[in-house]
């Protein structure tokens, strides 16, 4: 590694404020610094802008049921895998993308980092395998736990720190990074074949409700004050009227303050907030809620959501969200996979066409940008697909497109069958706010960054940040006015350098650069009940002896720990 | 009682021929585990035959001389089985449906006596199928 | 003193147990006692020390005779067969870990080979079923914590995976299965009184061969509707009872195996059982497992499936990108079409497992063998490349027939100078790359896992 400097790029920077300033970027090693030497490479950005390296906070690309969906679509690799590029690994697929090509587009678009979003601990080692052999960019994961035995147990007695002690142990064990929530009590109940819907029904067998699990899950996170908030998938996706449940769940935040040494202010993510913001009691009368659901998002300043954008793609769904899948393959009748995992949670995995000559496809993919249109603090709304839910993280891309341009969602909007029913179930048309690259930067680099406790290293262009520096073939300052331009620009970079290393030019990847697993290993006062609790399953109900469930260090050969002392 | 009987052969795993596999393909225990034909003691009275005798079991593949014996787990009349490995194959045909897996279970096949033939080694099977074998016969 | 080794992995079976202890001698070179672990598993674990075991290469001479070689020399022939055949076939993976799978697929993909596992020939039609229909699964501890009805269609688990039926699906006793066995109605479904159909309260003992009709009678019945008085050679009586048993429990298991896969209707045999298994689901709980065969044969199906996104049979002559289609890039179908001019046998044993038709076939080019053991595909071999024993002397990742992974540890030092299933294949790709003047592709991060390995195990 040596030097590198960008000169002359339109520089977008939110951790500083910079908008658009023309200015250099220096490279020293894999930091950023604040000058470099006569020898340095100079990258010549000039007429283009250059943004720090952008930050997934929510994506499926490695683990079970990412591979359960590869293993049982063969379908979504024929005919939509590009060539392999000479002297780098093939790349598979479309909707779930082989690991090679996973790390090669990421990087392309100019991502430095991906947090995974759901990683059964149980298959903590399958999850690491994959992210090993992901190329370039960097990856987390976030394990699951509002399903989990242990964590129901110990939250029905109100006992935060046996809680936490558990929590702490499960996330070094599997070298993971926060908490993660998917249907709360639901995926548990899904173990017999059930559900809970609203988060005051209780869970079956438990005697908990999933207020109580979420309630308890962000007291136990700030307990341990870990670098990202609580990261929730809520009760009732993807049914209509939910928006509901939905402002419920939030409202479980309302008062509770971050407690943290990352400059985190938020308890709480909540993620793909668009299958989460329906209407209507049946899909016939289906629609969007999206305004009622960012509205109370604004007001509440400890609040970070993402977007999930439907991007009208046939794709692959799959969540932790057992129940939900078995619902979504009655109503399609694809192929179904479903993963129950003992003590900890599920999964299911069903294909899924987004459809625009289907109505309530169109007002799915009007709500996702709605919401991206109405939040008013890009710095807590964050962009994402809910990759490969509602659409793969290529399409990344087009949703910056329809937020940036009007005259891109209108066009969209008159290719649909039913474009009058989804213009009255919602308020897409005429909407007239176009997103700012700005504003962009900040909700995909600065913003997440920040509610992972990441700000230290990623999001910014400030010296002594990691060196992941894009740059996009766009003139600020004189915007293409073909939206189709904003697209292309952001999907291939003109160069992209990760930790200090150019890995992408010209849309094409250079190098394999030098990919790290980051996780956080918690501290907490040895707890002899949770110690005591832990062996006692592993003897009785696990299937898999205990010392061989925590993830070796050779899984994670470029580890960056996270240490945290809870106690302190 | 019939010179030859037609029997619907299977070729699946035992336990004998996990552990003898396990212990080494050229072992007499594999030998022993494996160059053997199960079939109902009602079959072998058509076929004029006392248990342990040697029988020639020929299918549209090949053939292959094993012993018959009393199965170990009962297989009603009508139905062989000879434990996977090196013999079941002299006979499994390879054909696929298109799958990419071979008939191991429920094709056709003809068993006669053969009280006087030796059953080969797996060794001799093998490099023998692939002119290989150098050991006598 | 000799130690014990404890929650140690077992290389043999789909069931992966990982509760065996080991006691290896002072020096820590051989395993004297072990524990917990079944027949099989228990030779497999003495097996490792048979003065037998080759611990060098074993070159083919022009009069038929094998020669030990070097490693390298190994290496060298490998290399160098695989950039000289057009479409060489790499078969096998029954029995290594995930790290050898990925290096034996970058190998494959510089050599433009067809990357294929033993699935091929044991639960391939399931993959096709479970492309057609999904897979409606769990982990092996739900079944020992839940499962209330428990079928066994076409798989003998008291011979083929013989802790199974203690460990997770007959005799435990589980979280909401508090009575073991006496809380659990076994169904077995097999042409013949298996020992594990002995264990059964219902034995449906079906004319061979016809378990489609058998899967629909049952499905047909949950739907309401009747069937004749005799399906399959089963009894109505029988089938409503055991149909009615399923809909009422609470948890439904179904296991199914090569009885399935092996004889006629194949994926069809699958693709109705997980159909039966997602009908099963609008009455209760329901779940499907196939009973895979070795302890890590899941483990190409998923490592080739983040890689390449497909598990098994996968082409890769095009050069830039993988196809797969079974039946046409499938090991037994490409061997007797001819299509394959070199054949690379990696942790399993063609010789003695495929049809010898297909063997006579693939003889006709270069063979060669890596495992660690004398077996029919070594002494066919061109070449025999003995490597270090999984889970005994190399440790790894594995996956259960559950899809688990499972951190399999090294017991005991594998035979001086003898290299792992990796080490050989990464050899062979630095080789290649040397031959053909390339650059490796992406070997760095390989490099970081290994100054890391030290730390643990």
């Amino acid at each position: 590694m040596a030097e590198i400097l960008i000169k002359n790029g339109f520089v977008i920077d939110p951790s500083r404020k910079i908008n658009g300033d023309v200015m250099d970027v220096a490279i020293k090693d894999d930091k950023i610094v604040e000058k470099v030497g006569s020898g340095a490479k100079v990258i010549d950005a000039k007429g283009k802008v250059v943004m720090a390296g952008a930050v997934d906070v929510h994506a499926h690309v490695a683990g079970p049921k990412v591979n359960a969906g590869r293993l049982m679509r063969p379908e979504d690799k024929l005919f939509k895998s590009p060539d392999a590029q000479e002297h780098y690994r093939m790349e598979m697929g479309f909707s779930i993308p082989s690991t090679f090509k996973t790390g090669y587009d990421y990087a392309r678009m100019g991502y430095a980092f991906v947090m995974e979003a759901a990683m059964p601990p149980l298959h903590s080692p399958h999850v690491h395998e994959e992210i090993h052999d992901t190329p370039i960019i960097d990856e987390a994961a976030l394990p699951v736990f509002a399903n989990n035995w242990f964590v129901m147990e110990y939250l029905k007695n109100n006992e935060i720190d046996n809680a936490a002690a558990y929590v702490a142990w499960i996330i070094a064990a599997t070298k993971g990074y926060g908490i993660k929530l998917v249907n709360p009590g639901g995926t548990a109940a899904w173990a017999w074949g059930l559900n809970c819907l609203g988060i005051n029904d209780p869970v079956p067998f438990y005697d908990i409700t999933p207020a109580e699990i979420i309630t308890g899950l962000i007291k136990t996170n700030e307990y341990l004050g870990l670098p990202h908030s609580v990261h929730i998938h809520q009760n009732s996706l993807g049914d209509p009227g939910n928006y509901t449940v939905t402002l419920d769940s939030l409202k479980l935040a309302e008062g509770v303050k971050a407690r943290n040494k990352f400059g985190r202010d938020s308890v709480m993510h909540s993620t793909h907030i668009q299958f989460h913001s329906y209407g209507g009691d049946s899909w016939a009368n289906f629609e969007s809620k999206a305004k009622e659901v960012m509205e109370y998002v604004n007001t509440q300043k400890n609040i970070t959501v993402d977007l999930g954008c439907v991007t009208l793609d046939e794709t692959t769904t799959m969540t932790a969200d057992g129940p939900f899948e078995h619902h979504l393959n009655n109503l399609n009748h694809l192929k179904w996979a479903n993963v129950d995992v003992e003590l900890e949670t599920a999964a299911g995995v069903v294909p899924y066409v987004y459809d625009k000559n289907i109505k309530v496809c169109g007002i799915q993919w009007a709500i996702g940008l709605e919401l991206g249109l109405y939040a008013k603090d890009p710095m807590r709304t964050f962009i994402t697909t809910d990759h490969p839910n509602a659409g793969p993280f290529i399409r990344y891309p087009r949703i910056i497109k329809w937020l940036m341009s009007q005259k891109a969602r209108e066009a969209t909007l008159d290719t649909f069958k039913y474009k009058d029913k989804v213009i009255d179930a919602t308020n897409i048309h005429g909407m007239d706010r176009e997103l700012t690259l700005y504003e962009v930067a900040q909700m995909t680099r600065t913003g997440p960054a920040k509610a992972l406790g990441l700000s230290h290293m990623y999001g910014g262009l400030s010296a002594g940040l990691d060196a992941n520096v894009g740059v996009f073939d766009l003139n600020v300052k004189n915007m293409p006015s073909d939206p189709e331009m904003i697209e292309k620009a952001l999907l291939r970079a003109s160069w992209f350098i990760k930790s200090g290393q150019i890995v992408v030019k010209d849309g094409e990847i250079t190098g394999h650069g030098n990919k790290r697993t980051v996780w956080v290993n918690a501290k907490v006062k040895a707890n002899p009940q949770v110690t005591r609790d832990i062996n006692e399953k592993f003897l009785k109900n696990y299937t898999v002896g205990i010392g061989n469930y925590p993830v070796w260090d050779a899984l994670a050969p470029n580890p960056l720990v996270i240490d945290i002392d809870a106690e302190a | 009682m019939a010179e030859k009987i037609i029997l619907n052969m299977i070729t699946q795993r035992a336990v004998e021929e996990g552990q003898a596999m396990e212990k080494g393909k050229t072992t007499p225990e594999y030998f022993a585990a494996c160059s053997v034909c199960e079939m109902n003691p009602e079959d072998m009275k058509r076929l004029g035959i006392w248990r342990n005798t040697n029988v020639r079991v020929t299918s549209e593949a090949g053939s292959v001389i094993v012993k018959a014996i009393e199965p170990t787990q009962y297989c009603p009349p009508g139905l062989a089985h000879i434990r996977q490995g090196v013999w079941a194959n002299q006979v499994v045909p390879p054909r696929t449906q298109s799958t990419g897996v071979p008939q191991y279970s429920g094709f056709p096949v003809t068993i006669e006596p053969a009280i006087n033939e030796k059953i080969k080694s797996a060794l001799e099977l093998v490099q023998g199928a692939v002119g290989i074998w150098k050991g006598g016969n | 003193m000799p130690k014990w080794i404890t929650q140690v992995g077992c290389p043999y079976c789909g069931s992966s147990c990982d509760d065996i202890e080991c006691l290896v001698s002072d020096d820590g070179k051989k395993i004297l006692e072990t524990r917990n672990a079944c027949v099989i598993g228990n030779e497999i674990f003495h097996h490792v020390s048979s003065p037998d075991r080759p611990k060098r290469p074993r070159m083919r001479q022009p009069d038929g005779s094998m020669k030990e070689v070097t490693y390298d020399e190994a290496v060298d022939y490998t290399a160098k067969a695989l950039i000289k055949a057009k479409k060489p076939l790499i078969y096998g993976f029954g029995s290594t870990n995930c790290e050898g799978m990925s290096a034996v697929a970058r190998v494959a993909e510089r050599a433009g080979a067809v990357l294929d596992n033993c699935a091929s020939i044991c639960h391939g039609p399931s993959f096709l079923a479970i492309f057609d229909n999904g897979y409606p699964s769990c982990t092996l501890g739900e079944v020992k914590n839940r499962a209330d009805v428990v079928l066994f269609w076409g798989c003998n688990p008291m011979h083929a995976h013989p802790r199974h039926t203690s460990r997770y699906s007959i005799f435990p006793r589980g979280f909401f299965t508090t009575k073991g066995q006496m809380q659990r109605t076994i169904i077995s479904i097999d042409p013949r009184e298996t020992d594990t159909a002995k264990l059964a309260d219902y034995h449906f003992m079906l004319n061979q061969g016809h378990d489609y009709e058998l899967f629909d009678a049952f499905r047909t019945v949950l739907r309401g509707h009747d069937i004749p008085a005799e399906v399959a050679g089963c009894k109505r009586e029988m089938i409503l009872e055991a149909a009615e048993k399923m809909k009422n429990a609470r948890f439904v298991m179904i296991f199914f195996g090569m009885g399935c896969t092996h004889t006629d209707g194949r994926n069809h045999n699958v693709d109705i059982a997980i159909s039966l298994t997602r009908d099963l689901n609008t009455h209760t709980k329901a779940s499907i497992m196939a009973m895979r065969g070795h302890y890590n044969i899941a483990g190409p199906g998923q490592v080739w499936s983040w890689q390449f996104g497909f598990p098994y049979c996968i082409d890769l002559s095009k050069g830039t990108r993988a196809h797969m289609n079974p039946g046409e890039t499938s090991s037994v179908d490409l061997a007797m079409r001819d299509e394959v001019d070199c054949f690379v046998n990696v942790g399993t044993d063609a010789g003695a497992h495929w049809p010898i038709a297909a063997i006579k076939h693939v003889k006709k080019h270069p063979v060669i063998t890596v495992d660690p053991n004398i077996c029919m595909a070594s002494e066919i071999a061109d070449l025999h490349v003995p490597v270090r024993v999984v889970g005994v002397e190399e440790p790894g990742v594995v996956y259960r027939m559950d899809n688990v992974p499972i951190q399999f540890k090294k017991v005991i030092d594998g035979p001086e100078g003898v290299p792992s299933d990796e080490e050989f294949f990464d050899k062979v790709y630095t080789r290649m790359c040397e031959l053909t003047q390339t650059e490796p592709i992406w070997v760095h991060v390989k490099e970081h896992a290994k100054a890391s390995s030290s730390l643990e195990h």
